[in-house]
């Protein structure tokens, strides 16, 4: 090891300004050595992005630098002059931030972006600077670097523009890479390439970096060590591959043991509760309300980050030693899905990205591409039919069409046999309304923030049932039962609550009306990892206890297989694959399930999913069959021709691909 | 409402007002208008002289002990006029804005919930008529049927509520794209029942400010008519037509002028400063799109 | 492009038709027509028939609209009640007057609001921004009248520097107009300028708030070249229209800086009309400053447009 680290803060402390302030990020520290890589694991508000920008000195509008030092290359940070920090920003510390669509000047072309660093840290002249430009992103694996040089931030995708941030950061050949939640909001296909990149360009250029991220699949693939943030402070710190399997601190191994894993089937345990507010925090252990393991000197005195094993550190008094054990798959009862019949029966449904009036309907023109595309569905009594696919892939626009706030363009969607459901909301029945209810997957925009969790159950109670004042009463009470509430949330408003209980309130009021089908929308996407395990054990209990059928949508394959009997998978609004969530999750067969699959990142260091060739991030040509065809890594000819009948693979799975063994047409 | 409902409406609003209170500016603001609002009510109660009496011997006579505010050109005394010169304006705007703000808010929040063409039609339409200076609109009316109260009430309630309808309809827009008023209709709520129970009370801030605003426009707004002759008839002392009738001798007889001036003033400030400090209580964001009127 | 600017233009139009049909239509709506307004509301029998017979008001409501809408078309603006005189004879200078006046304003106020409403965006809670906004939100809130007077007072009565009524006749040389106008425009451009200030200030902060600033601060770009290069073209952009919005209302200001400073343009003919109870007129006057906004609002649109960033490529 060498003398100095690369980068060394220490008992660092970011906390609101003013003679009130609470602390952000409280004693922190942290050493890098150079080439190495640190990861930061926490979930929203522990302060990790907070950090990150202290370490280039930087804090946001309204906090302030309160205790610390930061010292990179020997240097003092904060006591560093502003033209000293504005020389070694963007040169020799470079941060890839987290959303690159916001982070680039919209009325820059992207190439003068990157020129501005180069000039400002560089002595290149214009000519290499062109040149180096194009090679940068080159080594990003940008197309035709040239004209994309060109081009104005809103005419890329996320993942392009990720990859012009990388380039723009490694413009000027920094020793340090901060990266910012490096993959949120990307495509879980995407995410992989970037990965890659990174992965590719620390291997070539020995670059140093921290990693910052809720997501720990991201910070096992990039980093040897990694620390795990808990309220604003470190609570654990070790080698990446020792605390994902051995953790020591009872937050680590609850949050890791929260994730829903694609290698093991069942749903994970919850961590009860919620992370302190800035400034709330209890003078002991933060975590000990929390904790299960929590004795009185927890309450009592903070546990200082000691070691537990060399090279390992943990802030706790009664560290674990022993690996982390997963839950065994339960085998939640499957109901007989072929023999009753279908509770809905969805057949060939169009549905256009544009809404349409009467005339376009009766027209029926095709319009090119639609959000739906002659989807065919059924979902049976007590049934949870899971629907997976990424942005655009029409998932929620199907459960919008479902519900009737969307209208079709073409097919049919029959509820219990009898009903058409292809009419707006406001025109159906009374009873067909019941009968089918909505989750959203934002909870904070889901209830109205002006009305108390009384009134916002009453809605339902007052709309579908004639009931006395006293069993209003009653049915709201049994109801905040069931989703593990009390009385007294009756009162509240949504802002009193933390995003799981306003997700549970969401559920509650949809099973109010005592459906029969529960329609999901990724319900628990917008929730912290811990909260999401709860949410979805209550929806599994309560589905099971009333004998709801679901159509959870998300595009999460861990959350989905943990809960449904069967999985669709859609891409581009079609249908690709179809079958039992073991079954689709094992043994894909459809090449584009394959990829969503190799692409879920689990929190393993030693994971190897086996994988396909990437697919290719963009279409490279339009297809008039198959609408997988442009990215796909083992495609033919005959895909962009015509759209792939459906093969059975297995008992009750199904996928549309010539490439399948044994599909008709096949070579 | 049950009981414990209306006792937390009443309690909250209390709250807001404490907040308000709390803040300088705020205090500052709603004493002015308590103030300018107790003197229009109770002013005819003490003031020392008829507002209308002229009198040939006091004609322009500098502020003394028997006229505080001195005289105007034709020997009325300027305080009385003063203090009794914002009752028409208050009463007049007061009235308006009522008007203004309640079809103006309805429409608005409509219009966000429907969308689709009756929306673009009737904006279309909507934003044609505020391309005609509200001045003007007055003016014609007031040239064809005179400038009765009858008549600059519903003129000015129309007028100012054509602007609330787009506040009203952006503020309602912010939340009609938010998934509970998705849920709501998924439930099978009626529309008229989502525009009162689930949009109108996250609206209702923001249009508050938004009245109070309205109000001192108004007040504005009434003043100048008045100035230009179409508001209140001599002798009914108004601020307005006070300075308009004085200002040819602001060289030799400033405080005729001054004094309605900074009543007025006075007031509409305050009104500003008060709504200011609801708006930072509430949580309303008021960058203004559309200059006032 | 393209596309989109004649959907713009096809906007304007049709808003200056739907006002040509409402300020018909408001009056004909009303009880009473220009005549009765003219000779009074009591006015009845043969002086009342006479006076409608000369102005045609006999005759049905569409008819009468489409001849004066083709009329306007070709510049016949219809009778003047009061001065019985054809009354683009009585406009066409006082428009040019009044667009003299709005412009100097304009010219003169703009520039100003944009440089100290930049200043006080980028001086954030600072004395200079603090004194600024206060002298912002002051001006807001005073009417014309009382700040033109006030103006009068200080400029005209104590100080001397300039006369305070504006004695050139409405058919002057444009020179000598704009010699006069340093008053009103100065009240003018006081509310212009609390206005857009306040607009540019709030649109600057935003930006400096936004994530791509933050880049910029973080690839070590100095402060200077971060509000050249970033914040004030993304800043600047999106306030052209309300730019365009507050310079179309000062027409309605018009009418009383106009009447206050005795200025010779349409506000104060408009006062004058509705003294004289000449409604012809004051519908004509109406209509054309409605014309006038539309258009002003079309150019800021326009500009607003081509400007936009996220409609230009890489070919751009």
């Amino acid at each position: 090891m060498n003398a100095a680290p690369l980068l060394a803060v220490e008992h660092l402390t970011i906390a609101t300004a003013g003679p009130h302030g609470v602390p952000i990020v409280d004693d922190v520290s942290l050493q890098l050595d150079a080439g190495a890589t640190l990861g930061i694991a926490g979930e929203s508000g522990c302060g990790k992005s907070t950090l990150l920008l202290a370490i280039m000195s930087i804090t946001r509008t309204g906090l302030v630098h309160r205790a610390g030092i930061c010292r990179f290359d020997g240097l003092s940070l904060f006591d560093a002059t502003e033209r000293e920090l504005e020389r070694i920003r963007g040169s020799r510390i470079a941060l890839i931030p987290q959303n690159a669509g916001t982070a680039l000047t919209p009325t820059i072309r992207v190439g003068d972006q990157i020129d501005e660093s180069l000039k400002l840290h560089t002595d290149l002249d214009r000519k290499q600077r062109q040149q180096r430009i194009v090679e940068l992103l080159d080594a990003v694996h940008l197309p035709t670097p040239a004209t994309l040089a060109r081009r104005f931030p809103h005419e890329l995708s996320g993942g392009q523009l990720q990859r012009v941030a990388i380039a723009m950061a490694l413009a000027a050949e920094p020793v340090l890479l901060l990266l910012d939640e490096p993959t949120t909001g990307l495509d879980v296909t995407t995410q992989l390439g970037i990965l890659d990149l990174l992965v590719e360009l620390r291997r070539r250029t020995g670059v140093a970096m921290v990693c910052v991220s809720h997501d720990l699949g991201v910070i096992a693939r990039l980093s040897d060590r990694m620390m795990v943030m808990y309220a604003g402070q470190s609570v654990e710190e070790a080698p990446t591959s020792s605390l994902l399997r051995r953790p020591a601190h009872p937050y680590a191994r609850s949050l890791i043991a929260s994730i829903p894993r694609l290698s093991v089937g069942a749903i994970p345990a919850a961590i009860p509760g919620r992370p302190p507010a800035p400034g709330s925090a209890p003078a002991g252990c933060r975590f000990a309300p929390r904790c299960t393991k929590a004795a009185a000197i927890c309450i009592a005195a903070a546990p200082p980050l000691s070691e537990i094993e060399p090279g390992a550190r943990a802030a706790c008094h009664f560290p674990d030693t022993a690996p982390l054990i997963w839950p065994a798959a339960e085998g939640h009862s499957k109901h007989e899905s072929a023999s009753s019949k279908p509770l809905l029966a969805i057949d060939d449904l169009v549905v256009s990205y544009a809404r349409h009036g009467l005339i376009e309907r009766t027209m029926r023109r095709p319009t090119g591409a639609n959000a739906v595309d002659h989807v065919e569905l059924s979902l049976h009594p007590g049934e949870i039919l899971g629907l997976v696919g990424e942005s655009g892939s029409g998932k929620s626009t199907i459960l919008r069409a479902i519900a009737g706030l969307w209208p079709a363009l073409d097919g049919e969607i029959r509820f219990a046999g009898k009903y058409d459901l292809d009419r707006p909301a406001a025109t159906r029945e009374r009873s067909v309304l019941r009968a089918i209810q909505l989750v959203f997957q934002n909870p904070d925009a889901s209830l109205n923030p002006r009305h108390t969790v009384r009134e916002i159950l009453a809605q339902p109670l007052r709309l579908y049932f004639n009931l006395s004042r006293a069993a209003m009463a009653d049915r709201m009470s049994s109801l905040l039962r069931d989703v593990r509430l009390d009385d007294g949330y009756l009162d509240r408003y949504p802002a009193q609550l933390s995003g799981g209980e306003r997700q549970r309130i969401a559920i509650a009021r949809a099973y109010a009306a005592e459906p029969d089908i529960l329609l999901c929308d990724e319900i628990t996407s917008a929730l912290d990892v811990s909260v999401q395990a709860s949410i979805l054990h209550l929806l599994r209990d309560l589905s099971g206890s009333r004998g709801t059928a679901c159509i959870l949508v998300s595009h999460d394959l861990a959350v989905v297989q943990a809960l449904a009997d069967r999985i669709a998978v859609l891409y581009r609004g079609r249908l690709v694959e179809l079958g039992p969530a073991k079954g689709v999750c094992a043994a894909p067969a459809h090449p584009y399930t394959q990829a969503l699959i190799a692409a879920v990142l689990e929190p393993d260091p030693d994971h190897d999913a086996g994988r396909v060739p990437a697919p290719r991030e963009r279409d490279d040509r339009v297809s008039a069959g198959c609408p997988y065809a442009g990215r796909c890594s083992i495609r033919i000819e005959r895909c962009f021709e015509e759209m792939p009948h459906w093969h059975d693979v297995a008992t009750g799975q199904m996928a549309r691909c010539i490439m399948l063994p044994g599909a008709v047409g096949a070579l | 409402m049950t009981d414990r409902a209306a006792a937390t409406f009443v309690a909250r609003r209390l709250g807001v007002l404490g907040a308000v209170l709390a803040k300088p500016s705020g205090a500052f603001g709603v004493g002015i208008v308590a103030l300018h609002l107790v003197l229009a009510l109770f002013g005819p109660l003490f003031v020392p002289y008829d507002y209308a009496q002229q009198n040939v011997d006091t004609m322009m006579l500098a502020p003394s002990a028997e006229h505080w505010f001195g005289t105007d050109r034709l020997g009325r005394d300027v305080f009385t006029r003063t203090v009794l010169g914002g009752r028409e304006a208050i009463v007049i705007s007061t009235l308006a804005t009522v008007i203004a703000m309640a079809w103006g808010g309805f429409l608005g929040i409509f219009l966000a919930l429907v969308g689709g063409r009756i929306d673009e039609i009737i904006m279309r339409g909507v934003d044609a008529m505020l391309s005609l200076p509200w001045v003007l609109t007055v003016m014609i009316f007031v040239t064809a049927l005179g400038t009765s109260s009858s008549v600059l009430v519903p003129v000015l309630g129309f007028s100012y509520g054509l602007a609330v309808i787009r506040i009203a309809r952006s503020a309602a827009l912010d939340f009609v794209a938010r998934d509970f008023i998705l849920a709501a209709q998924a439930r099978g709520e009626r529309r008229w029942t989502i525009v009162i129970r689930e949009l109108l009370p996250n609206v209702r801030d923001a249009l508050s400010v938004e009245a109070a605003m309205q109000w001192s426009w108004m007040i504005l707004g009434f003043s100048s008519l008045s100035f230009l002759g179409f508001g209140v008839a001599p002798p009914t002392p108004d601020w307005g037509l006070m300075i308009s009738d004085s200002r040819g001798l602001m060289a030799v007889a400033p405080w005729t002028v001054l004094w309605p001036m900074a009543a007025l003033s006075t007031l509409v400030i305050g009104i500003n400063l008060a709504a200011d400090a609801f708006a930072k209580v509430l949580g309303v964001d008021r960058t203004r799109k559309v200059p006032g009127q | 492009m393209i596309r989109l600017i004649l959907q713009r233009l096809g906007a304007a139009g049709v808003t200056l038709i739907i006002i040509c049909i409402m300020v018909f239509a408001a009056v004909e709506v009303m009880p009473g027509d220009a005549c009765t307004a003219f000779l009074g509301r009591d006015a009845k029998g043969t002086i009342l028939e006479k006076c409608q017979l000369e102005r045609g008001l006999d005759r049905p409501a569409l008819e009468r609209f489409g001849e004066w809408a083709g009329g306007m078309i070709q510049g016949d603006l219809g009778m003047s009640m009061n001065r019985n005189k054809p009354i683009e004879d009585i406009v066409g200078w006082r428009l040019r007057n009044t667009v003299i006046l709005a412009a100097t304003a304009t010219l003169f106020g703009v520039p100003i609001a944009l440089l100290l409403g930049v200043i006080a965006g980028l001086r954030r809670d600072r004395p200079v921004d603090l004194i600024l906004s206060s002298i912002a939100i002051f001006s807001m809130t005073i009417p014309e009248f009382v700040s033109a007077t006030f103006l009068i007072l200080i400029f005209s009565i104590t100080l001397g520097w300039t006369s305070g009524v504006v004695t050139a006749s409405y058919n002057a040389p444009a020179l000598d107009l704009v010699a006069s106008t340093a008053l009103p425009t100065a009240a003018l451009s006081l509310i212009l300028i609390a206005h857009i200030l306040r607009m540019v200030r709030s649109s600057v902060i935003d930006v400096m708030e936004s994530d791509f600033v933050l880049m910029a601060r973080l690839k070590g770009v100095p402060f200077r070249q971060i509000v050249w290069r970033h914040v004030l073209p993304n800043s600047l952009l999106p306030t052209i229209n309300v730019i365009g919005l507050t310079i179309a209302w000062l027409l309605g200001g018009m009418v009383v800086v106009e009447t206050v400073f005795n200025y010779p343009g349409l506000g104060r003919l408009a006062v004058d009309a509705v003294s004289d109870r000449d409604l012809p007129l004051i519908q004509t006057i109406a209509i054309i400053l409605g014309s006038v906004y539309i258009l002003t609002n079309l150019a800021a649109d326009l500009v607003s447009l081509l400007l936009n960033p996220k409609l230009r490529t890489y070919r751009t």
